[in-house]
């Protein structure tokens, strides 16, 4: 067989298995996402952005192991951590996550709600109808083509790098600062270093990950074309980080450094640079966070519904699967009614979110090195003795970091500035 | 709930005496030998001091909230007994099939019946709790007293399945033996169900369940399984000569496809296991282009002389048995051998033995398409003139397969 023969056959594979990795690392690009890359821009300029090749690292190290769980086992996580640690510690792991998703689901809504004010429209209009669009999405659809919406959606990050290109920021620094990473005894600096890696991997990436993986029927065979499509997605996702950054430095920064409240107020920051640039900038946090807003409650109620064992999947009606869909339907019905709540303390409950994840990212990640060392679960496809140091180095500053941005968060609520 | 009853999350724990009183240890799992007996508890494992005992149910006296005495001294350490299906390790959290439910369901907790033997106590599986009633006896185990537990899942409605409904999953054959598994009760299933059920289980268990079912079986629920990538990975896992006995049983135009789906090194494995003549039906539908009416096509139809009469017809249909399930059109070809009509088989009951079928079929050309029609084409067509079959010819006008309505219906459902 010539190479480009099985060179076609690697393409044809790749793009049956993708989706998964692609949606995950795109959906991480939420809200919140793009609010922390913002104000690292604003702030700092360019000098952060040497910490996105190292975040790339770290994500792909994680999530390749939950594509290969997934692929191998055919389980998701919640089914491992169930069968191999219980039905007591499945329930604390998935009480957790329904709390830390859903302050998620409202951050998300509240994005709708501010990105969609922007372009003048209420959010008493905005937020029901995202909440009626996301639900149906998934209450009249199957699964097929409710991925298929998904993927389609990832296209539009490309706003983030068109708004970046107008603004024509200073490319050589930016490339610069990408490889030489700077150190500042400075606790605004370092919270923004925290908060970056804080924010780019969250509790609920790995359960959606492995879950979509089995979904789509991946298997050992096709693992290595999914493992690309999970690297693949990891470094597109870093490059919309990227404009994101590059684009507030060039248009906040480079003017006056100054701390920003929200991502919209970042977009309106990009307004003197061209109507353009602050219309993709603001379209593409509406997009973000209506995407964010529909993987979120779905995921949180598969990986529920999974853990304890009700009948869950997008294929049953109501009536076969009433957890699941009643899970799913307050997680958004609440999600989107508290940001209609006028005095509602929002930005509160998204602080609260960073405590609850912080909690929850180390036990997941020391159960997903404990599973997939398992020989008894994952054959020969456990960690290799190097990949495990790699692995425990990842998980170790993932949960240092996780864990600092956890105790910032919550100096920051007992000692507000 | 009766005092009759207890729960395997109220067993385990459970302190254990001897005879004069003495504590041994606490239970921490109980096992059942289903060569012996599938519903009775046969050993208990306690956990004492240094190690784990083992406790037969003939030693046991009494069996109540309070702790199990037993009525004998002469234990045995815990070993390994390849024949003990035991319930905490093997059961809970494990998926099963429910038989009975048609569907895949997670273990929470084991419903015991409590009954008296020749003045012992002994403990039989009664049914698996799934739901949230088990749930919260899960989460209260060991932390508050079992009693207060029975009272605070009292308001919550049970969720349970008889465990004869129960149907383990075991993906190592051995074991499988010796714990006296077998899913003959899913051979009783609807094929589609039993193929949503597939569908839910992981790689192993897929793969445990296709190697043991009967192949007629096997191939009609791998029929219904929706994706034919599945399909091809479900057989893909077995061994080619298991995979060639479930080919040979599914339709030759679905068996195409599923083998097209295929690496060429499983597909030509499995071809060469398999009997010449529905290898050959298969190989000569492999060479058409998946997207055309060949690709959609089955080569196993029913054609007569258009001379032949009525009665012909019939005796031809009672030969060839094995189509009958599917049979809704019966084709009719000319003494040059090229197709010459198409007959709904309800009109063969109306007419008389002795009428040619000439005479039956209708005036107007019998609608075909060539084998490298396109799909779409091929559905329109269907869908226009309503079609329950449409016959499929080569070049020369002969037929050389048919498309039947629930072809069209997986093209249209792949989208």
């Amino acid at each position: 067989v010539g190479f480009i023969q099985r060179f076609r056959r690697h393409i044809v594979i790749f793009f049956a298995v993708i989706g998964p990795g692609f949606i995950t690392a795109m959906v991480d690009n939420d809200a919140g996402g793009i609010y922390t890359y913002s104000q690292a821009g604003a702030m700092f300029g360019y000098m952060p952005l040497w910490t996105l090749a190292p975040i790339a690292l770290l994500l792909v190290v994680t999530q390749e192991m939950n594509a290969r769980m997934g692929a191998v086992t055919g389980k998701g996580l919640s089914d491992l951590i169930r069968e191999e640690f219980g039905l007591r510690t499945t329930f604390i792991v998935m009480a957790l996550l329904v709390v830390g998703n859903f302050t998620n689901i409202m951050a998300e809504f509240a994005g709708v709600a501010s990105s969609l004010e922007l372009f003048h429209v209420s959010r008493y209009i905005s937020v029901p109808l995202a909440a009626l669009f996301v639900w149906a999405l998934v209450v009249k659809g199957t699964y097929a083509s409710v991925e298929k919406i998904f993927l389609f959606a990832c296209v539009t990050y490309i706003a983030y790098i068109i708004a970046a290109v107008l603004i024509s920021p200073d490319w050589e620094a930016s490339a610069l600062a990408s490889v030489r990473p700077v150190f500042l005894a400075n606790t605004a600096y370092v919270t923004i270093l925290i908060g970056l890696v804080g924010t780019s991997i969250a509790p609920w990436m790995q359960f959606y990950l492995q879950a979509a993986v089995v979904e789509k029927g991946i298997t050992v065979k096709d693992y290595a074309e999914s493992r690309i499509e999970v690297i693949v997605g990891c470094i597109v996702m870093i490059g919309v980080a990227f404009f994101i950054i590059v684009a507030c430095a060039a248009a906040i920064w480079q003017v006056k450094p100054r701390e920003i409240t929200s991502a919209a107020e970042a977009a309106k920051a990009l307004r003197p640079f061209g109507e353009y640039a602050y219309l993709l900038f603001s379209a593409g946090l509406l997009n973000a966070s209506l995407f964010a807003a529909s993987i979120l409650p779905l995921s949180t109620a598969y990986s529920v519904c999974e853990g304890l064992g009700f009948e869950s999947g997008v294929n049953r009606n109501f009536k076969e699967a009433p957890v699941f869909y009643w899970l799913y339907t307050l997680l958004i019905v609440l999600g989107a009614g508290v940001v209609l709540i006028p005095s509602f303390p929002l930005v509160k409950m998204i602080l609260f979110s960073q405590v609850v994840n912080g909690i929850l990212l180390p036990l997941i990640l020391i159960f997903m090195v404990r599973l997939i060392n398992r020989s008894e679960l994952m054959g020969e496809w456990v960690n290799s003795r190097a990949y495990n140091v790699i692995t425990w180095t990842a998980v170790v500053i993932l949960v240092a970091m996780t864990v600092a941005l956890m105790g910032l968060t919550v100096r920051e609520m007992w000692f507000p500035a | 709930v009766a005092e009759s009853l207890l729960f395997l999350t109220e067993l385990m724990g459970l302190k254990v005496c001897d005879l004069k009183g003495r504590r041994i240890g606490r239970i921490k799992d109980a096992g059942i030998v289903p060569r012996v007996d599938p519903r009775r508890i046969d050993r208990f494992l306690v956990g004492g001091e240094w190690t784990w005992w083992m406790v037969r149910h003939d030693q046991v006296a009494s069996i109540t909230l309070d702790g199990i005495v037993l009525s004998d001294d002469h234990l045995t350490p815990y070993h390994e007994d390849e024949y003990m299906l035991r319930l905490v390790k093997d059961l809970l959290d494990q998926q099963i099939i429910d038989v009975d439910g048609r569907k895949v369901v997670r273990v929470t907790d084991v419903t015991f019946e409590l009954r008296k033997a020749n003045s012992h106590d002994v403990l039989l599986v009664r049914e698996v709790d799934i739901g949230i009633r088990s749930i919260v006896r899960r989460l209260f185990q060991g932390i508050v007293p079992p009693r207060i537990v029975r009272r605070l899942q009292r308001g919550i409605s049970p969720n349970s399945i008889r465990w004869d409904m129960c149907n383990i999953i075991e993906p190592d054959p051995q074991r499988r033996l010796r714990l006296n598994i077998s899913h003959k009760a899913l051979e009783e299933m609807h094929p589609a169900d039993l193929a949503d059920i597939v569908e839910e289980l992981s790689h192993e268990d897929r793969e445990a369940v296709f190697e043991t079912l009967d192949s007629e079986v096997a191939a009609e629920a791998l029929s219904e399984v929706e994706d034919t990538k599945t399909q091809a990975n479900i057989l893909e896992s077995l061994e080619a000569d298991r995979a060639a006995d479930i080919i040979e049983e599914m339709a030759p135009d679905e068996a195409a496809d599923v083998l097209s789906e295929m690496k060429e090194s499983s597909s030509e494995r499995i071809l060469e296991e398999m009997d010449a003549e529905p290898k050959t039906d298969v190989e000569e539908l492999l060479e058409f282009d998946e997207e055309s009416a060949g690709g959609m096509m089955n080569n196993e139809f029913l054609t007569v002389a258009d001379s032949a009469s009525v009665g012909d017809a019939l005796k031809a249909i009672k030969e060839n048995e094995e189509q009958v399930d599917t049979l809704t059109t019966l084709f009719l070809h000319d003494a040059d051998g090229r197709l010459s009509g198409a007959l709904p088989i309800g009109r063969l009951l109306l007419a008389e033995g002795a009428i040619p079928l000439r005479r039956l079929a209708s005036e107007d050309d019998v609608i075909s398409v060539p084998v490298g029609e396109r799909r779409d084409r091929v559905t329109e067509l269907v869908d226009k003139y309503n079609l329950m079959a449409l016959p499929v010819v080569d070049a020369h006008g002969r037929q050389v397969g048919s498309i039947t309505a629930d072809d069209i219906i997986s093209v249209l459902r792949q989208g």
